[in-house]
């Protein structure tokens, strides 16, 4: 009975992680356009793109392009299950890094400079939300007493009463993990970039969709960790902690419009100002 | 195909033309005309491209160009040539330089008329090429 209730819960997470993930891009979108005042694609348009590249030719140059890129969403994905499941935070930390080394490693397997800057890039970005997710990780065993996720459900009040500083230097590097403007600096979801699209410049047909599903992967587990700061015990929270993530997700798509991109120095030092000055005062008020 | 339809990504690329066509060509872009609503993209990249959308005639020096952009587009692709010059070489015809229309270096799918053509002729002319997709 057990086994057949995991194996439900793991289907579950596996059918509505990327159909949240993909419902959200697609949201992004039509909220964007209505931003700039234009009707924007169809709610489902993610969708639509992934189906579409799924079928298209694909010419990789590379053979090992799409290993790289296969295991970097089996990882992305492990991540999610790993979250969903209400397992060790830190592994899924773990996962998802090595989801991210696996995507570097794409960009680097084909031999287009543009590609490569992105790439490079994309190591940058990594780093300025990297010590974010760590601290996330640190702070929330403070107040739980645990890694598990699940035990956030029996905490007696929300982690971001004790943790409001390590919330608000995750709110600053979610818009790094989510790929927005003014931390889009490796791909941009925009079509007009300097480096042409950056780490997936080369990339086409099946393995642009995989790219396109681990984002969506990508966006659940960030979205994840903003949700960890909301649920207590209480089951009222566990709802209006679902209606903050998308607060959260809505708030990034208008940083991501009313800003321009940054150039990467600045990208660094300043998300490493924020996550230093907002981790470290609140772990250390934690441990006064 | 069925999804192809749904999510045209077009490559633009500037011939040898006045910038008249390039400009309606952004116009499709804007709030008005929102090329967007019908998921289409302005992708700056081949490998990412449905459609291969070219304003201006070819000439000794581009020629090269256009073939390599429509070679690295994967298959299905179509091509949708915007304006008189780009049909048939307009008014640079009989320039020293100009071979002719885009049809003298890769397959055109669908000529859009005008001069400039007008973005809501654009839009008609990539809707007609997602038939071509297949």
């Amino acid at each position: 009975m057990r086994a057949l209730i995991l194996t439900l819960r793991i289907l579950g997470i596996l059918i509505l992680a990327p159909a949240a993930g993909g419902l959200l891009t697609g949201l992004d979108r039509v909220v964007s356009a209505r931003m700039q005042r234009r009707k924007g694609p169809p709610i489902l348009q993610p969708f639509y793109d992934v189906m579409k590249l799924a079928r298209k030719q694909s010419t990789t140059v590379s053979s090992m392009t799409r290993y790289f890129v296969t295991l970097s969403m089996c990882f992305n994905i492990f991540t999610v299950l790993l979250f969903g499941l209400g397992l060790d935070l830190m592994l899924c930390v773990f996962a998802f890094t090595l989801a991210c080394v696996f995507f570097v490693l794409s960009g680097y397997s084909s031999n287009s400079p543009f590609s490569f800057v992105g790439t490079e890039r994309e190591l940058v970005q990594i780093m300025c939300y990297e010590p974010m997710v760590l601290i996330v990780a640190f702070g929330y065993y403070q107040v739980s007493g645990s890694f598990n996720v699940g035990d956030a459900f029996r905490m007696g009040s929300p982690a971001v009463m004790r943790l409001p500083f390590i919330f608000i230097g995750l709110l600053y590097v979610l818009s790094v993990k989510l790929r927005k403007s003014p931390f889009d600096l490796s791909m941009s979801h925009h079509g007009h970039q300097e480096i042409v699209k950056g780490v997936i410049t080369e990339l086409t047909g099946i393995c642009l969709a995989m790219v396109e599903v681990s984002h969506w992967f990508e966006t659940v587990f960030a979205l994840g960790l903003v949700y960890l700061f909301f649920v207590y015990a209480s089951p009222a929270s566990w709802a209006a902690a679902l209606a903050l993530c998308l607060a959260a997700f809505l708030m990034e798509t208008l940083i991501d419009n009313a800003f321009a991109r940054v150039k990467w120095k600045l990208a660094l030092q300043a998300s490493w100002i924020v996550i230093f000055v907002t981790g470290g005062v609140n772990l250390l008020l934690l441990n006064l | 195909m069925k999804y192809a339809k749904k999510s045209p990504w077009i490559l633009h690329y500037d011939g040898s033309s006045c910038n008249g066509c390039d400009i309606e060509v952004l116009a499709c872009l804007n709030p008005l005309f929102d090329i967007e609503r019908f998921g289409a993209i302005n992708t700056g990249n081949p490998k990412h491209a449905d459609i291969l959308l070219i304003t201006g005639a070819i000439n000794e020096q581009n020629i090269s160009v256009v073939k390599q952009l429509y070679e690295q587009m994967p298959n299905p692709k179509a091509v949708v040539a915007v304006g008189v010059c780009a049909a048939t070489g307009g008014i640079f015809k009989d320039c020293y330089n100009m071979i002719g229309g885009v049809g003298e270096a890769i397959p055109v799918d669908v000529y859009v008329p005008g001069c400039a053509s007008r973005p809501e002729a654009i839009i008609d002319g990539v809707v007609k090429a997602l038939d071509k997709i297949k």
